[in-house]
């Protein structure tokens, strides 16, 4: 395999609470324009890895490196450099469309004129120009997760954090966030997805699977398959986490 | 209380916007019914009008003989409902919260404790446990089994699995199949397509109306034309190549294959000219494969022609 960038390393990473470890010497790398699936069961350990990938959480020990910078030592370079979005939390639904954007571009320092630019041309992609002065919470479901992707990505990180991004949209609009998905690994952004839609691993270049703080599993789908001896991404996932 | 429901008629209004357009829909007493479908689609509304929490715009709503607007205390009495959003007290421990619910149906726990036994044992050892501190997966255990502690005839519960990992997905649908055998009727949500397949009979739904209603395999069974699995070596350009091909009705990601609908009669023309196609821009390793549909292939050709006629009318 050709060497390329990591964008994501991560090192024998382990975190407890008091007793309990939630994540048990987590070793994986992810690479510059990957679509990595970040798979497990619920309570497998993947909120509290994506936590300290983040840098909203200090590894117990071990080591990760995030665009760069140790998430450990220098939280806040990390945070600079990464985008985020999930289902739960997105964007603020009492500011308007516009509002949002700028307010997210000046949490990363983007320049005011910058901004604009951003926003423009991205509600211009979406085709979402006549929403600009509207009320998020006025907007459906389906175009706010398109926002909020845009909006994770204003600061132009090197690689963006998708928290069960799809969740509850119709299968339409799955399919076009994926696409916005692949635009932008292409441009060579890193994605680093969960999931619960099991077709959408197939999407990914390569799944990981969690399983009580370890990753039991981290391969190409197509390899995963092959080597659990079943046709679909939905056995592979029974087969490791039950 | 026999627990059929019948619903005619019925719409419901925020203001402008339409949550529900003119919805007709017959449940049989002891079914496990689904109602598929994405957020927005109105699941949420029309179980709120069931319970008797929200009233209905225009329409009437009967389970069994009961009006749920006139006789509602006697439809709560008798009805269960696990809300999409977590909404039980977050400060009382997961006993005090199924003792509180008991004790608002005059009973308690140890009366119906055979009724929730199956679920309630997962959640057993936790029960000095406040409940905002359980896990999402023994929340969601707890809030059913709060549902159900008052032996109600129907059970309503919205979006149970969204969020909720394929395991623990099967393993709620496990539960549901062994309430069903007690002769509860139980209505669900839920945005997972994959899941259609596991009820009696499921309305697919969007924007506020019912797209179809039937058991999955006959939902399945009308899809209409022919439907072909398409895979190449290079994924990604893949799916804009076909979005060029003529004959073409729908094309879309699924899973490892791209689903394509053939617009023409003869399966086996399409098939070459779709291997022409892709030859001529250079794929390899080409697998173009007749399936058979699933709910979600359904869904989409269902959206489509949905859009298509909303087109026409304007």
């Amino acid at each position: 395999m050709n060497e390329r960038e990591k964008i994501i390393e991560v090192k024998e990473l382990v975190k407890k609470f008091g007793n309990f470890t939630a994540n048990n010497k987590l070793t994986f790398d992810v690479f510059k324009g990957e679509i990595f699936g970040f798979l497990g069961a619920n309570g497998a350990g993947k909120t509290t890895a994506i936590k300290i990938l983040c840098g909203l959480s200090a590894p117990t020990s071990g080591f990760a490196k995030v665009a760069g910078w140790d998430v450990g030592k220098y939280p806040n370079k990390v945070k600079s450099n990464i985008g985020y979005m999930s289902q739960k939390f997105s964007l603020y639904n009492d500011m308007t469309v516009k509002e949002n954007f700028r307010f997210y571009g000046g949490i990363y320092g983007l320049p005011g004129k910058e901004i604009s630019n951003k926003t423009s041309y991205y509600l211009e992609k979406l085709k979402m120009e006549h929403t600009q002065n509207v009320v998020l919470n006025e907007i459906p479901l389906g175009w706010k997760q398109k926002l909020a992707f845009s909006v994770a990505n204003i600061h132009d990180p090197k690689v963006v954090f998708l928290d069960e991004p799809t969740g509850g949209v119709d299968p339409v609009t799955r399919r076009q966030f994926w696409e916005m998905i692949y635009e932008t690994a292409d441009k060579g952004t890193t994605v680093f997805v969960t999931t619960h839609y099991m077709d959408e691993a197939e999407y990914c270049e390569r799944v990981s699977i969690m399983s009580e703080g370890i990753i039991e599993a981290l391969d190409t789908p197509a390899k995963l398959k092959e080597h659990y001896g079943v046709d679909t991404m939905n056995d592979v996932f029974i087969k490791i986490a039950r | 209380m026999s627990a059929d429901i019948n619903i005619t008629n019925v719409s419901k209004s925020y203001n402008e916007v339409v949550a529900l357009k003119n919805i007709n829909l017959t449940i049989d007493n002891g079914e496990l019914f689904g109602l598929i479908g994405p957020d927005g689609a109105g699941k949420t509304t029309l179980f709120r009008i069931l319970t008797s929490l929200v009233l209905p715009t225009d329409g009437e709503v009967h389970i069994g003989e009961l009006d749920v607007v006139k006789d509602y205390k006697k439809v709560r009495r008798n009805t269960g409902y696990m809300p999409g959003r977590f909404s039980l007290y977050s400060d009382l421990t997961v006993e005090e919260n199924l003792n509180f619910y008991a004790s608002i149906f005059n009973t308690s726990l140890k009366e119906n404790y055979d009724l929730i036994k199956d679920i309630y044992i997962q959640i057993e050892p936790y029960k000095k446990r406040r409940a905002g501190d359980l896990s999402g997966g023994m929340k969601q255990k707890l809030a059913l089994s709060c549902a159900l502690i008052h032996s109600p005839q129907l059970i309503i519960l919205d979006e149970p699995t969204t969020g909720v990992d394929a395991v623990s997905r099967m393993e709620f649908w496990e539960l549901l199949k062994k309430m069903q055998k007690r002769g509860m009727t139980i209505l669900v949500s839920t945005p997972y397509m994959d899941e259609a397949a596991l009820c009696d009979r499921v309305a697919l739904m969007q924007n506020g109306k019912l797209l179809a209603v039937d058991k999955p395999q006959n939902i399945v069974n009308s899809y209409k034309g022919s439907l072909f699995a398409v895979s190449a070596n290079n994924m990604h350009s893949l799916l804009s190549d076909l979005e060029k091909l003529d004959n073409t009705k729908q094309v879309f990601r699924f899973g490892e294959t791209i689903h394509i609908t053939s617009n023409i009669e003869s399966d086996n023309q399409y098939i070459e000219e779709v291997n022409k196609h892709l030859v001529s821009c250079g794929y390899n390793n080409i697998s173009i494969k007749k399936t058979n549909p699933v709910i979600e292939d359904c869904f989409l050709a269902l959206m489509d022609i949905e859009t298509e006629d909303k087109d026409k009318a304007e």
